[in-house]
């Protein structure tokens, strides 16, 4: 069977096997919904003319929910299916690497579509979210989370030759993924941070991906509040690229089948 | 140089982790169809020199053939090469949320000539269990699977890494018989064990492997000039046990019976048994 298809077959498997998991559905699709009630619920300031904090809480979201599903996910059930002897078997298995690989993109993608949708659904019935009719800011959100989620996802498989153990992976992957929320301006209105915070968050992509998302929900006169006083598409896209360009050649490197 | 019409050839293999030597010159030969069984205590090894064969790891000097081919670079590719060869590991503890039926027939994909996957299940002795979670499955059960996905690929060359540890009697007895049916129709059996009993039972030949060497290699009734060892009678005289080796035993126990006027009381005659010979031969004996 052709490399593609058995990738196609791995993606199955791996969102059967994602959605029996009550733990990874709970805490990757459910828990940023649940975030975005309780911020959302306690913070309805008004942060500049008809931008409200809920607003700018959702935009930033969306772009974690890409953080979650991709980055945190694969970093933390990698190392545990390193850890229980799965890894090893496949690479037993005439199945080729690609196809493993193809099969984590296919349910990382899943996961993201639907909580991306759940995100978005729940910020424009409750918290005012505005969903852009302009189609060229569809085409704008599309390359963000194309971009957006590539990079995540080869972050995530690099980033999963860390983590010593399968049972310790989740306590050195959350923290990273939600001191890199609070640098990058999910949880509070990024230009008000203290510079060297926006300093060191300006290095990860997380905080272009917030920035590019607000300019796709928020509006454009908005963009004049901004760090840069403007959403810097071209630099966000530049940054992304050049992480997804680092993130596939550690994984490429580092990416290991067993923990010996 | 290594022989091409044995299925597995390994000469002066050599591995060393961190300076220390696990592996240190074996040399082995596999015929095709055979079940040839690795026997060796913890750390002899065994495991570093399977998974060499296995492609898992790199070796340091020697040359293996698997098939024809080197493990570490299949001339074939390897997911060819991979396709030939089946692997049963010694843990794992995966696929927790997929059923046993789901996950054979995954693994069947996998392969260019796959078996069926519930005529597999079947052999396994997996057929009640085929819709439980493999996460519901007791050691045995989940052993089992591992053999299943072991040999879904009908692989010409099968490894099985200590594969009853767990096992209840009935279910080792039960999967020899799989593994004998697997030799009869013409698979390569690589096993290694600490069971004694189960390489007596089940292998053509058995290789002795102690501080990373061969010590001997033969089939298991002469391992350790088994065949040509005294046998040892006992017996009890004036209500005191007596022993003795005796190069004839029936010439010595007729002589015994003659002396003790008919009966000799509480007589046995033995031969070393595998295991005798075994812990003499990595002395611990």
């Amino acid at each position: 069977m052709s490399i593609i298809r058995l990738g196609l077959l791995r993606g199955n498997l791996e969102i059967k096997q994602f959605m029996r998991q009550r733990e990874s559905v709970v805490f990757t699709l459910a828990f940023p919904v649940i975030l975005l009630f309780i911020f959302g619920s306690v913070f309805k300031n008004t942060i500049a003319p008809g931008v409200t904090f809920s607003q700018y809480f959702v935009a930033g979201m969306v772009a974690s929910g890409l953080v979650n599903t991709g980055f945190q996910q694969l970093a933390i059930s990698i190392p545990m299916s390193r850890e229980v002897g799965t890894l090893k078997r496949l690479r037993g298995t005439p199945m080729s690497p690609i196809s493993y690989f193809i099969g984590k993109a296919i349910v990382v993608t899943a996961a993201m579509i639907f909580q991306v949708a759940l995100l978005l659904g729940f910020g424009a019935l409750l918290f005012g979210l505005h969903l852009p009719t302009d189609p060229s800011m569809w085409l704008r959100f599309t390359w963000l989370i194309l971009l957006g989620s590539a990079c995540s996802t080869v972050l995530g498989i690099a980033f999963s030759s860390v983590p010593k153990s399968g049972r310790g992976a989740s306590a050195v992957v959350s923290p990273i993924v939600i001191i890199l929320q609070f640098l990058s301006g999910v949880f509070f209105v990024f230009s008000d941070l203290p510079k060297w915070m926006q300093d060191i968050a300006a290095v990860f992509p997380l905080k272009w991906l917030t920035q590019g998302m607000r300019s796709v929900f928020l509006p454009d006169s908005f963009a004049m509040k901004e760090a840069g006083h403007s959403w810097e598409l071209g630099k966000t896209a530049l940054i992304l690229v050049v992480w997804l360009i680092i993130g596939t050649i550690l994984s490429i490197r580092t990416f290991k089948w067993s923990d010996e | 140089m290594t022989s091409s019409t044995a299925a597995i050839s390994v000469r002066g293999l050599r591995k060393s982790y961190a300076g220390r030597e696990v592996v240190s010159g074996i040399d082995l030969e596999v015929l095709p169809g055979e079940i040839f069984a690795i026997l060796g205590p913890n750390g002899a090894g065994k495991t570093t020199t399977v998974e060499i064969l296995e492609g898992y790891r790199e070796r340091d000097s020697g040359d293996v053939l698997v098939l024809g081919e080197d493990p570490a670079a299949p001339q074939s590719g390897e997911r060819t090469w991979r396709n030939r060869i089946g692997i049963v590991l010694q843990s794992v503890n995966d696929a927790a949320d997929l059923t046993v039926a789901e996950t054979i027939h995954h693994f069947a994909h996998y392969y260019s000539a796959a078996k069926d996957p519930d005529t597999v299940i079947g052999l396994v002795g997996l057929t009640d269990k085929s819709s439980a979670k493999v996460s519901t499955l007791s050691g045995g059960q989940r052993r089992r699977l591992d053999v299943a996905l072991g040999i879904i690929g009908s692989p010409e060359i099968l490894f099985l890494d200590e594969p009853t540890t767990g096992f209840d009697p009935e279910a080792r007895r039960a999967f020899w018989e799989l593994i004998r049916t697997l030799r009869d129709e013409g698979t390569t059996i690589l096993l290694t064990t600490h069971y004694l009993d189960e390489a007596e039972a089940l292998a053509d030949r058995v290789a002795v492997i102690n501080k990373g060497r061969v010590i001997e290699i033969a089939t298991p009734d002469l391992l350790g000039g088994r065949a040509d060892a005294l046998a040892i009678v006992t017996w009890s005289e004036g209500g005191t046990a007596h022993s003795a080796e005796a190069q004839n035993p029936t010439q010595f126990i007729h002589e015994l019976s003659a002396r003790l006027g008919g009966e000799v009381p509480d007589l046995t005659v033995n031969r070393p048994t595998l295991e005798d010979i075994y812990l003499r031969m990595i002395g611990e004996a």
